[in-house]
């Protein structure tokens, strides 16, 4: 009797450290906000009702920073980042991140493989593409009662559009940007920002409205300024803008020409402490229903070419997506893709000179 | 001990009856040792309590800034990395050309870089002297991991000519040695050129000095702003009955408690373009519409959200030595025939001078050091050096650079602190 019950005990122990050992909380860091809302109600959620491997979320302003620390320090908090796709190159050729086996997704549901379902620049060996955002100008309807901007060379035209400019304080996105309002073609610009009269270009354009400029640094400050008619036109995340116009009834509306479309992206830090979880966990997030399921919540196009058809509905059950995501081939026409490659060569040099312009009178 | 001039050695060595001259306990230890030894066991005991605040000390604060600061002159992502091409930078003088020997090392450095998965890290370090470097050591990795052959440099210039320019080696033969002074230089908008000797960046590209200059200039105006509106404050809380002094002190103090971000946001929102004061004076028609004044996201911004979060530091340490100056100096003064400015300029003012001192050393630190407030409200005209070391720590990545302005900004703080002292005295700094 004694000796079955402590049998009976150490197997229901053995049951439980396995139970743990398997079920080990994952966490999620992300860049938090809207998004880390949706990932959680998109994702996560889902993730942990289906493997019953619980997940927590992390609000952070800056993954990539923290995982460098984190894994420097030996110290690892979180087993998935959302980073950009600057910072997966830069994190990658570093070794900070873990390789991902593109074997682990998921194929589309007409059997195309992973590799050839995602867009472009979305899968990288130690990263796979959550979902694609953009940087957009919106305006204020209210300002413009008569003509509606519609290119970026409107964002400078401050005599036919009167009113202050909001722009990101960072070279990248205003630079390109600067580039497309000065006429230079989507394809074009990267190689003209490659030589020194292209930033001498770009930074000329945006002196003609340095003046007028508001400058932004947290990606919710867009829409504020918006939204207090501190400016009447900025370039904002769209996802944001969306949630204005939407959630808020704003009157915002977006001018896709010169959007410049990014890409966020799953990686997993070296040595994380539940890596195998984490493998699973972006394996599940990369199945095209998920990602078009995301749409549902926030703003963001899905990064495979098969979940683009499948975006339905916002979360009010009424607004259709298609026309507020950065991947509807009518908005994506004329958009830039962000070379996060030029920006890993460039970014301490431009972002110098950047500060240097800014800090001038 | 037994010094025959010395009248209390006398009497002791009279008193004790002894003939060796020293004091002694009543069980007949020299007293001198037993004292020392009942001293050494109280401060050995004082040791123990401090000694959790000392390493706490040690491992949250000195250490980290050690570690912080060290990467401001050491910087191993290029030498760890490339040992070969290092050594033979180590062998042959600044001027050398590289020959087949230099390139081999090159080579056998990128492939095993390469493989290691380490390339990104030296690019990275080149990439902070010659931008745009960084993909040249990624991509030629790419290559080199599947192999190259001999002759080296005709190979590597193969797959990039870039590899034959001189201010790239410069560059790598400055990174071969990870103790380095370059990021100070860079810090201070220098930079060694292809010959080793120093010179200025480019004009559009020099961005600190100016940056420094600013910092110190606002911190200075903000400490002189913080005294004027403070002084008159500290004087009425120290001279009011306390009751109404406890309800002014509270206003003070209320402030003081709010979050920081939470003021700076109220600042936005009373300071814009459409906020509560240009509303308030285009209804009262002392501007036009049109005419709204630009009070924040400038050098303006910054000031007045900073002078207001640093008010109590300037108002408190004035407050706590005014209570203590005693108000009958000045009627003395007044009774003496002194106008109420000279009383005032001679004798209640210079009894303020510690409370003044820490007031102003205070803030004027916590303002060098500001970040978020200027982040968020500074525009472009108003950024402060810190911003760029923020900059620096989570954008760019680049922490050598990072940690050489932090350096720099201590040192300058440090400096400032001496100079103080020697001026004012530091003895005659009274902080509450």
């Amino acid at each position: 009797m004694t000796r079955q019950l402590i049998a009976g005990t150490a197997l229901a122990l053995i049951a439980g450290v396995a139970a743990q050992a398997q079920d080990a909380p994952i966490n999620i860091t992300t860049y938090g906000g809207a998004f880390g809302a949706a990932v959680n109600e998109a994702f996560a959620k889902p993730f942990t009702a289906e493997t019953g491997i619980q997940t927590t979320m992390v609000d952070n302003d800056n993954p990539p920073a923290t995982l460098k620390a984190q894994v420097e320090a030996g110290n690892i908090t979180s087993d998935v980042f959302d980073v950009e796709q600057s910072d997966v190159l830069r994190l990658c050729d570093e070794g900070l991140i873990e390789p991902i086996d593109p074997a682990i997704l998921p194929a589309a549901a007409d059997g195309t493989p992973a590799t050839e379902d995602y867009l472009p620049q979305a899968l990288h060996e130690c990263a796979t593409a959550i979902m694609v955002w953009s940087t957009v100008i919106a305006y204020n309807t209210e300002a413009f009662p008569d003509s509606a901007p519609t290119t970026a060379a409107d964002f400078f035209d401050l005599e036919k559009f009167p009113g202050k400019r909001g722009i990101i304080k960072r070279p990248k996105y205003a630079l390109e940007f600067a580039l497309l309002g000065d006429g230079v073609p989507a394809d074009q610009v990267y190689e003209v920002l490659g030589t020194p009269e292209g930033v001498d270009r770009a930074f000329a354009k945006l002196d003609s409205i340095k003046d007028q400029v508001v400058w932004w640094e947290a990606g919710a400050q867009a829409p504020q300024l918006l939204a207090d008619k501190e400016v009447s036109m900025t370039l904002a995340y769209n996802g944001r803008i969306f949630d204005a116009i939407v959630d808020e009834g704003k009157p915002f509306a977006f001018v896709w020409d010169g959007a410049n479309l990014d890409m966020d992206y799953w990686v997993v830090p070296m040595g994380a402490p539940n890596r195998d979880a984490a493998m699973e966990f972006i394996a599940f997030a990369s199945d095209p229903a998920r990602q078009a399921d995301l749409s549902k919540y926030i703003a963001y196009g899905p990064p495979r070419k098969s979940a683009a058809a499948s975006v339905g509905t916002y979360k009010d059950g009424t607004t259709q997506m298609a026309p507020y995501l950065p991947t509807t081939p009518e908005n994506a026409e004329r958009a830039l893709v962000n070379d996060a490659g030029f920006w890993a060569d460039h970014d301490a040099e431009l972002t110098e000179r950047f500060n240097s312009w800014l800090a001038g009178a | 001990m037994a010094n025959a001039l010395d009248p209390h050695a006398a009497i002791a060595t009279t008193a004790t009856g002894l003939t060796d001259g020293a004091l002694r306990t009543a069980d007949g230890k020299p007293l001198a040792r037993a004292l020392a030894r009942s001293q050494s066991l109280a401060r050995r005991r004082a040791f123990l309590l401090v000694l959790p605040l000392l390493a706490f000390i040690l491992i949250t604060f000195v250490v980290p800034i050690g570690q912080m600061l060290q990467r401001s002159f050491y910087n191993d992502g290029f030498s760890a990395n490339m040992p070969a091409l290092s050594q033979w930078f180590a062998e042959n003088p600044r001027g050398t050309e590289p020959d087949e020997a230099a390139w081999s090392a090159l080579a056998t450095d990128l492939q095993a870089s390469a493989e290691a998965r380490t390339i990104g890290v030296v690019g990275t370090r080149i990439n902070y002297d010659v931008p745009g470097t960084r993909s040249l050591f990624t991509s030629t990795g790419r290559q080199v991991r599947r192999g190259i052959e001999p002759p080296y440099q005709a190979a590597l210039l193969e797959i990039d000519e870039e590899w034959g320019d001189p201010a790239l080696w410069s560059a790598m033969r400055e990174a071969s040695s990870p103790v380095t002074g370059n990021f100070y230089l860079a810090a201070v908008d220098r930079k060694r050129d292809e010959t080793g000797s120093i010179t200025q960046v480019e004009e559009r590209q020099q961005v600190y000095v100016m940056l420094f200059m600013r910092t110190f200039w606002l911190s200075l105006l903000i400490t002189g702003i913080t005294f004027v509106l403070g002084f008159p404050i500290a004087h009425l809380l120290a001279t009011l009955p306390m009751r109404k002094s406890n309800l002014l002190m509270i206003l003070v103090l209320l402030p003081f408690w709010t979050s920081l971000l939470v003021r700076t946001t109220s600042w936005m929102v009373l300071l814009q373009q459409q906020g509560v004061i240009n509303d308030i004076l285009v209804w009262l028609g002392v501007i036009g519409p049109d005419g709204r004044l630009q009070m924040i996201y400038n050098q303006a911004g910054t000031i007045i959200a900073m002078t207001h979060i640093l008010l109590p530091f300037m108002i408190l340490p004035l407050y706590s030595v005014m209570r203590t100056i005693n108000p009958s100096y000045v009627r003395a003064a007044r009774s003496l025939g002194a106008t109420s400015w000279t009383a005032f300029r001679r004798v209640y003012f210079p009894q303020t001078l510690p409370g003044l001192g820490a007031g102003a050393l205070l803030v004027f630190i916590l303002a060098v050091g500001y970040y978020i407030t200027p982040a968020l409200v500074g525009g472009s005209s108003g950024q402060l050096i810190s911003n760029m070391i923020a900059m620096h720590m989570t954008d760019t990545l680049n922490w050598s650079m990072a940690a050489a302005l932090a350096a720099l900004l201590l040192g300058a703080v440090l400096l400032l602190y001496w100079v103080y002292d020697r001026m004012v005295g530091i003895d005659n700094l009274k902080l509450g």
